[in-house]
């Protein structure tokens, strides 16, 4: 118990200083609502995409292939918009028309998802290689089928979730904030939730509870699909364009992300809470930045830093824990 | 004979040998020396990587970072060479990028080991703190306009032939510098006792520390000597195409790893050989080859890898799958 909150802890500590920093340098114009509104457009796509992360990593797994399955499902959703909404083309066709090209490169992720857990789950093949291979032969298939062009120009129907905003609030982090609940009950609240965490610690003795592991993994990595599914809808909205190789950078910043949330490599820790707090403390180091008028590749480097800088701290407590008991 | 069969390095072999059948039937061009000759060039890149990420990887770690270590020696050595590129010469160059890159590397290591941060973490967040910090301060400028003499080592032969419309070509001495970072790492893996020992590290890391090997110096040495081997890299690039760029490497990490587990090495440490890799790395440099060769458009090239690296990993899994399930039968008949 101490534990999990000790990482809670030292995060919000990290994330105060951060943000004290960054309005020291900044000064008020941080809080501007302007400032605010821009980083909640920009937070979701590392955060959706951190989330399919996330899942695979509790269960002691990665997923190489979320980017390039955000960027296939994207490409499918451009496709069908552009082979289906023509100018004359009614307002509520096209809203229907929308809704039909989400779902298709939401079953598209899904089957991605579907065939990683297999490859996982009843080839026995280990995670890291299987996303690999499925990382490039996906992002092959989203090259053969965009020849290497940007697909552009969506319906506003499809922008409004990339650019749109309720009540002052922008779609984006809506989306954002109600995958990341659902995750959050999804982990906690059932039983899915609970095998993914117990596999995560120890497969085996998850298998002699009775759990079926490869059920638990096919689901998980399904699920990690199915989220990429989610940021690919965001990202074509927001770049208003689709393209075989947006977003290649994002791939590792996930693991970082998920890590510094508290997400163990080793499986079975990490909570939804924790990785918000994190992606939120990497939003502000590089909307600060950016406010400053910095290259973001400082951004990067100082997010590289701050990862360290986290893990050793943990491991001090660790430690320290560990020689409290013993004493 | 049974023990070659039932070898991973036997399997990738056969498939090389089936690619190059069907790539010569189709385009007798890629059976020509002066093709080979071409590729073993331009592929000593991505070898040089390899053979770092081996040894890593035998050792039981991983490493991420070394595209980043590679773009910080490579355009350290570019300002050198266009500040003062005729006091240097190509020995000084590999030095000091070398030198660079072993120092660099200690440093994941040095991180891994005080503070038991998982190698792939460490090496992703270093991978971003390199990489970051270099481009910052470069702003992204590409050099070029080295000093004449190492554009002409870059087209030194060790021999010369003569094409029929010719042209010459040539085994260039770039490749012959890569065979010599492969000698030297399969010797040291094979027949010292550091290169056991780091087998031993890789096969079982408490036992490893039980019999009393030095894991901090061990570890030292693998992420040094992958640090070295990026930064031995980062010269051949600058060699083959004569311009530092700070993106041009960094993204490739997974490709190198790629080719590297094609060639039979595991990522829970232990196993792996030098003749592995170099398979892997030459099935990759085949298929892309041979896909030109046969004129496939280019944009197929990363399905059929990735089709590949499936099937490859695929099957391998699935034999061990068997040959496990066959020790359980044989334990149960004892």
């Amino acid at each position: 118990m101490f534990r999990k909150n000790s990482e809670l802890i030292v995060l919000l500590l990290v994330l105060a200083a951060v943000l004290l920093l960054m309005l020291a340098v900044n000064g008020p114009s941080f809080f501007s609502l302007g400032n605010i509104q821009s980083m909640a457009f920009q937070l979701p796509e590392l955060g959706i995409l951190s989330l399919a992360m996330m899942i695979t990593m509790l269960t002691s797994g990665i997923n190489l292939s979320i980017i390039a399955s955000a960027n296939l499902s994207g490409i499918v959703m451009a496709l069908i918009l552009s082979a289906l909404v023509k100018p004359e083309t009614s307002p509520g066709a096209v809203i229907a028309i929308v809704l039909l090209a989400i779902l298709a490169g939401a079953v598209t992720a899904l089957l991605i998802g579907l065939l990683n857990g297999w490859l996982i789950a009843v080839l026995d093949i280990s995670p890291i290689l299987a996303t690999l291979g499925t990382m490039i032969m996906v992002g092959g298939i989203a090259i053969v089928l965009t020849k290497g062009y940007v697909l552009s120009g969506f319906p506003p129907a499809l922008l409004f979730i990339g650019n749109g905003m309720i009540l002052g609030i922008p779609v984006p982090i809506l989306i954002f904030a109600l995958s990341a609940g659902l995750m959050s009950l999804i982990l906690s609240r059932t039983p899915l939730g609970a095998h993914i965490y117990l596999f995560g610690s120890n497969p085996t003795a998850c298998f002699y509870s009775g759990v079926d592991n490869r059920k638990v993994l096919i689901r998980t990595y399904v699920i990690s699909g199915l989220y990429a599914g989610i940021a690919a809808a965001i990202m074509i909205a927001r770049f208003n364009s689709a393209k075989a190789d947006y977003g290649e950078s994002y791939l590792l910043l996930t693991v970082l992300a998920s890590v510094l949330g508290g997400v163990s490599a080793a499986g079975g820790f990490g909570r939804v809470s924790g990785l918000v707090v994190a992606l939120v403390i990497l939003q502000i180091i590089s909307s600060g930045l950016n406010l400053m008028g910095i290259s973001n590749f400082l951004g990067i480097a100082i997010w590289g830093i701050v990862l360290i800088f986290v893990m050793i701290i943990k491991y001090v407590i660790d430690q320290r824990q560990l020689k409290g008991r013993t004493a | 004979m049974k023990k070659l069969a039932s070898r991973h390095e036997t399997y990738v072999f056969i498939v090389i040998l089936i690619f190059s059948i069907v790539i010569t039937a189709i385009n007798p061009t890629f059976f020509s020396l002066e093709n080979m000759f071409d590729l073993m060039k331009s592929y000593s890149l991505m070898g040089t990587f390899a053979i770092g990420v081996l040894v890593v990887l035998i050792g039981g770690g991983i490493d991420i970072s070394f595209t980043a270590t590679a773009t910080i020696t490579g355009y350290t050595i570019a300002v050198l060479l266009l500040r003062n590129g005729e006091s240097l010469n190509i020995f000084s160059v590999f030095l000091i990028a070398g030198g660079i890159g072993v120092l660099l590397g200690m440093i994941n290591a040095a991180i891994i080991h005080f503070f038991e941060i998982p190698s792939i973490i460490t090496t992703i967040a270093t991978l971003n703190i390199y990489y970051g910090l270099l481009t910052f301060f470069s702003t992204g400028k590409w050099l070029y306009g080295f000093p004449t003499w190492f554009g002409d080592f870059a087209n030194l032969y060790v021999f010369k032939l003569t094409n029929a419309k010719g042209g010459s070509y040539g085994f260039s001495v770039i490749t012959l510098i890569w065979f010599g970072f492969i000698l030297v790492g399969w010797l040291m893996l094979r027949y010292t006792v550091l290169g056991r020992s780091i087998h031993a590290m890789g096969g079982n890391l408490a036992s490893a520390q039980r019999a009393g090997f030095n894991i901090l110096r061990l570890r030292l040495f693998i992420y040094g000597f992958m640090g070295l081997m990026a930064g031995f890299a980062s010269v051949i690039q600058a060699l083959l195409v004569q311009t530092v760029a700070p993106n041009s490497l960094v993204g490739k990490e997974l490709d190198v790893l790629a080719a590297v587990v094609l060639g039979g090495a595991s990522l829970t440490g232990g196993t792996g050989t030098m003749i592995g890799t170099l398979l892997g790395v030459a099935l990759i440099a085949i298929m892309s080859n041979g896909l030109t060769l046969m004129h496939v458009p280019s944009f197929w090239y990363k399905v059929v890898i990735g089709l590949v690296i499936l099937i490859s990993v695929g099957s391998s899994a699935y034999r061990r799958k068997r040959t496990s399930s066959q020790k359980l039968i044989i334990e149960m008949n004892e």
